[in-house]
């Protein structure tokens, strides 16, 4: 049975509602002073580690995002770890807030598809954590050229660039993963309570996970060269389950043009090569480009099933 | 008889083993007001919702408007508003705003929507309120917000959901007054009920939903006429003789019940109460008064669940 008109009517419409609600929302005002400060104190740690070095630094532009000074994270590492409570801070009662305020029978009987509803609020997120993304980003890159007295080039603005879409596909996992909750649990508090601590295992617990599993399912045998290697490979494995790893390692590769590898290299690949020289922005792109792949998929898996669950639910509360 | 505008055949809905609604037919009218009557539970809710398409029938067709609203979901959600029990709203957004996003969503330009709700909040009441948050506003101005939505999108048809429960009597009287006025408008309305003396009063038939099915379907008099009873009711304070003994046998007389204080209630199938009166004087009885009503809901309602829901 075919249903007619599309299921995007409203789509536009919703996302706008749920942009303009974050927007003006406190516990998005809140978060967004938290990650503002947290930045400009990273822009500031790095500036100045990079003042000190600038003779001996060759991208200087790049190491804005980077460079960290103890005790602050480089701005990279903070939007890692804070990114993903922004997302969950915007979704974790997407669909179960509807119900809770009783708005979703109304919502539901307006000549729109339920389609709509879910990816109108999707985008809305999304759209949110973009605009604040990109302010960040423009604020970060001002910031570096005031400070620094020096004028990107267009090699790392591409990155830069590229490393900022990456990071909207980033936040977007964790938003779909929060507007899964929110449609899998009734209440808002225990959905924003799954979300978060999924958010922790994956932040801080899944660094001490992946070595403990590897180490069970490919054990080390001191005569066995090999074995190391294997190991290392499962424990990479395991450690790319997590956005967190994907993400990180695609930071390290499009803001480093001289990084070469995320995994093991083997003294024989670097017969040739000019450690140290940087590589083209597009042959970074390419070793990371499964991780970028992989983070989209993620999103697009969770979305997936909170869309299922969320057309099969009952309207009545 | 006017176009059909909604048609429902053999509508019934189970979650799993447990059946929520077993098998309904209803054709409703244009122009009608039609009360859902019944317990809770009875299937009042699913119904709507399989109505509106909101809840996917387990068998059976619906027909609104000549469209299907599991095909033509947009079509017949365009024309057709409902308003939930105990409808909500965004609380943080003023009444005007709510408007304005169903407006949107329902597809109106800017400039038509801001002059239609416009309208539809002076029709209820609510210009005042209107650029309040709903969070401040009372139950009472809720229901009200909530047919000025369907007012300002203009509906063929409106289902209404228990809209006057939890209200005070006065905010009860002027959301009927709403409901009828809509009526005159031309909509055609569907309202489900606990109180029974508000369907009375509003609705042209009434549905009496039992364990999933509809057990009747008609006006109330018929209803009254189903029983066995008759709808014509007379209340009659007499002394000195057993009235019963006098009334047997008398035509058009189908009951006689005692109700307090030396008053009778006789029903009849028409008006007896010349009759009454010439049996009870020749009797020697001291007829002191005598009053005639139509058939009350409530009477008729709680017999019929008495006889049939204990049967069923």
């Amino acid at each position: 049975m075919r249903r007619e008109g599309s299921p995007f009517t409203g789509v536009g419409t919703v996302a706008l509602k749920e942009a303009a609600d974050h927007m003006t929302s406190a516990r998005m005002h809140l978060i967004m002073l938290l990650v503002l400060l947290t930045a400009i104190g990273a822009v500031y740690g790095a500036i100045d580690r990079i003042r000190e070095t600038t003779a001996q630094d060759p991208y200087l532009f790049l190491k804005l995002f980077t460079v960290a000074r103890d005790p602050l994270p480089s701005f990279a590492a903070f939007l890692g770890f804070l990114l993903p409570l922004v997302a969950i801070a915007l979704g974790f009662d997407a669909v179960n807030g509807e119900f809770n305020r009783r708005t979703m029978s109304r919502l539901l009987a307006q000549p729109i598809y339920r389609d709509a509803v879910l990816f109108g609020k999707f985008l809305g997120g999304l759209l949110v954590i973009a605009i604040a993304l990109v302010t960040l980003w423009l604020m970060m890159v001002g910031l570096g050229i005031l400070f620094l007295g020096l004028p990107p080039s267009g090699a790392d603005i591409l990155r830069g660039v590229v490393w900022l879409a990456v990071t909207v596909a980033y936040a977007g996992v964790w938003l779909a993963l929060a507007i899964t909750f929110s449609t899998l649990v009734r209440s808002p508090a225990t959905s924003a309570l799954a979300a978060l601590a999924v958010w922790l295992i994956f932040t801080v617990f899944w660094s001490m996970i992946a070595p403990l599993v590897a180490g069970l399912i490919a054990p080390i045998d001191p005569f066995d060269p090999m074995s190391v290697v294997n190991r290392f490979e499962w424990q990479q494995l395991i450690a790319r389950l997590s956005p967190q790893t994907l993400y990180g390692e695609v930071t390290g590769l499009l803001l480093d043009p001289a990084a070469r590898s995320v995994g093991p290299v083997f003294a024989y690949q670097l017969r040739g090569a000019v450690i140290g020289a940087p590589l083209p922005t597009m042959q970074s792109l390419l070793i990371v480009w499964p991780q970028i792949v992989g983070l989209i998929a993620a999103m697009l898996l969770l979305f997936t099933l909170a869309y299922v669950v969320f057309q099969r639910q009952e309207v009545r509360a | 008889m006017s176009a059909v505008v909604l048609e429902a055949r053999g509508l019934a809905k189970r979650y799993g083993s447990q059946v929520a609604v077993a098998g309904i037919d209803l054709i409703v009218h244009e122009g009608e007001v039609i009360g859902l009557l019944g317990p809770n539970g009875a299937g009042k809710t699913t119904t709507i919702l399989m109505l509106l398409g909101l809840t996917e029938a387990s068998e059976g067709t619906v027909t609104i408007l000549g469209k299907d609203p599991l095909r033509q979901p947009l079509a017949v959600k365009r024309e057709v508003g409902y308003l939930p029990d105990a409808v909500g709203f965004y609380d943080n957004m003023t009444g005007r705003e709510n408007l304005a996003y169903t407006a949107r969503l329902a597809g109106l330009s800017r400039e038509q929507a801001k002059e239609r709700i416009a309208v539809a909040l002076e029709r209820v009441r609510l210009t005042e309120a209107a650029d309040r948050p709903v969070g401040t506003y009372s139950r009472g101005m809720r229901q009200r917000l909530g047919i000025a939505e369907l007012l300002m999108r203009d509906c063929k048809v409106a289902i209404l959901d228990e809209p006057t429960s939890g209200l005070d009597p006065q905010s009860t009287q002027e959301l009927l007054e709403l409901i009828l006025e809509l009526s005159r408008g031309g909509m055609t309305i569907l309202l489900s009920s606990h109180m029974l003396d508000v369907v009375q009063s509003i609705c042209t038939r009434i549905a009496l939903f039992n364990k999933g099915r509809i057990g009747f379907f008609g006006t109330v008099e018929e209803l009254a006429e189903r029983l066995g009873r008759g709808s014509y009711v007379i209340d009659v304070e007499v002394e000195g003789i057993d009235l019963p003994s006098v009334l047997s046998g008398a035509n058009g007389v189908t009951s006689v019940v005692a109700s307090e204080n030396g008053t009778w209630q006789v029903e009849a199938v028409n008006d007896v109460r010349a009759e009454l009166a010439c049996l009870i004087v020749q009797a020697g009885g001291n007829l002191k008064n005598m009053n005639l009503r139509r058939a009350r809901l409530d009477e008729a309602y709680n017999r019929y669940f008495r006889e049939y829901a204990n049967a069923a």
